[in-house]
């Protein structure tokens, strides 16, 4: 069995997360130690598609978050639609389909609250391109617990909400273009 | 790791007096989610801490029942993944289809929204007659909810949109009425089922049925609960009923388990298999 994953990476898109995420994934080391997890808002119900098109960018294996799954490192795991993903003190996956945060399910606050909650300081938050609130009270919840938060930089995210909202709820460590995310995260890992 | 939280020892001590006082067992709910909706809980009703709802829960029996309804989750649809009623329609029921008199335990109905769901199925089939509809939650409140069979009318073209995709043979319209904001579905799918408190924490075997379906509530317990249930489900069941659970529910981490056998994994649809010996 694989050992619980040491350190976590959970990033969080919406509108123009897909493209955000082909720049981000696939700039990833095929060696990172940590569990990737992403929530990207996309409206559909078919997570083998968005699953199979983002393993394509990514040097690392990409599969869908599995209910009480465990995180395990140099996996990037994608919530499915429809649920709220959660990390448990155990470090596995749990989903739950109670009502929409910031009107979606998955949420980005959930995932990142429950994340920071078992990591800690052992945990880095990214917040990129999206057109609502979700994923500000999650990025301010994961530097409470000493977690590092990087965001993409608004004036450039193609959609600035999300972002922005992020830095005035919760600031951040390290505010970046797309391309930066990825090398931060490997040296973050290091 | 550091010492607890504050907000941790409280929830700790939260669902202790709950267990103590009104009987109510929680400590075996997934907690991440679980104390998320204590905390939404707290703050919907002005409480400052988790420590003064539990102050008020110990000495105000009358708010025990609006507390298990905010933290119950009655989040539901009509013929929610519509293939999973296919599967059923196509796949389940030519196999009930045999027995004379048929019984079916819906688990954790919510507001009734599936529960209605099969009835227009069994209905269809040609099944309905023949059929005992037990429904159940542990949520007073969900449960009268779900006796009235009113809904939303803004939820309709959902509601009609997976009807049609779970091969329904009519129209949804047909099974309800509509009065300006909601949806009355015809009283008549209901005249055989039972609505009914069953607690799956704490309550044994139940009815005898040939289909359980139960979608979507394990998902909130622990591996251990879970396995629990699993067994209550297969001490209940027929031989060779069938089990239906929500559509990222797995049976992979209780030994309970074991004693399914899956006839449609992509619908959740198990069968109890046989019995050793
Ligand atoms: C998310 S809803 C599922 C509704 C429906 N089955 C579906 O999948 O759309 C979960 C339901 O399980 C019920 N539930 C939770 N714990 C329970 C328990 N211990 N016993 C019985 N019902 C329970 C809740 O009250 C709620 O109505």
């Amino acid at each position: 069995m694989n050992p619980a994953s040491p350190a976590a990476v959970v990033m969080g898109c919406s509108a123009g997360g897909l493209a955000a995420l082909r720049v981000v994934l696939g700039g990833l080391q095929a060696q990172l130690p940590a569990a990737v997890v992403v929530v990207c808002h996309t409206g559909s119900e078919d997570i083998d598609t968005l699953v199979g098109l983002l393993a394509r960018y990514c040097a690392l294996p990409v599969e869908e978050a599995g209910e009480r799954r465990r995180l395990v490192g140099g996996t990037v795991h994608v919530a499915p639609s429809g649920y709220h993903l959660y990390v448990e003190q155990d470090r596995r996956f749990s989903l739950s389909v109670d009502p929409k945060v910031c009107f979606v399910r998955p949420s980005i606050d959930v995932l990142f609250e429950s994340a920071a909650q078992v990591f800690e300081s052992n945990l880095a938050a990214v917040v990129m391109t999206g057109a609502n609130d979700d994923g500000a009270l999650g990025l301010r919840a994961v530097r409470a617990h000493g977690g590092l938060a990087i965001v993409q930089d608004p004036a450039e995210a193609m959609a600035a909400v999300m972002p922005a909202t992020a830095l005035r709820v919760a600031g951040a460590d390290h505010v970046c273009s797309l391309a930066g995310i990825a090398p931060l995260i490997n040296q973050w890992c290091a | 790791m550091s010492r607890p939280e504050p907000d941790d020892v409280e929830l700790e001590l939260f669902i202790r007096a709950l267990q103590l006082r009104h009987g109510y067992d929680f400590s075996q709910y997934t907690r991440a989610s679980f104390k998320r909706r204590v905390q939404s809980f707290v703050t919907a009703h002005g409480f400052a801490t988790i420590g003064d709802l539990t102050t008020r829960v110990l000495r105000d029996d009358a708010f025990l029942a609006p507390l298990v309804a905010g933290l119950s989750v009655p989040v539901s649809e009509m013929f929610r993944n519509p293939i999973v009623f296919k599967a059923l329609r196509d796949e389940v029921f030519p196999l009930l289809a045999s027995y004379p008199h048929l019984n079916i335990w819906q688990a954790g109905c919510a507001f009734g929204e599936e529960v209605y769901s099969l009835a227009i199925l069994l209905q269809e089939a040609g099944l309905y007659e023949r059929t005992q509809i037990y429904a159940t939650d542990f949520n007073d409140v969900a449960l009268a909810r779900a006796q009235e069979g009113i809904f939303p009318s803004r939820d309709a073209r959902a509601y009609s949109e997976n009807y049609v995709a779970a091969g329904g043979a009519g129209s949804l319209s047909d099974y309800y009425h509509a009065r300006y904001e909601h949806i009355k579905l015809d009283e008549r799918l209901k005249r055989n089922i039972t609505f009914a408190n069953h607690n799956l924490v704490a309550d044994g075997v139940f009815c005898e049925p040939h289909l359980i379906l139960c979608r979507n509530v394990l998902i909130y317990f622990t591996d251990t609960l879970q396995n629990h249930v699993l067994g209550l489900f297969r001490d209940s069941l027929c031989r060779g009923g069938f089990l239906c659970l929500g559509n990222k529910e797995t049976l992979d981490f209780a030994p309970a388990g074991k004693d399914f056998v899956a006839i449609n994994l992509r619908a959740r649809i198990f069968r109890l298999a046989a019995r050793a010996g």
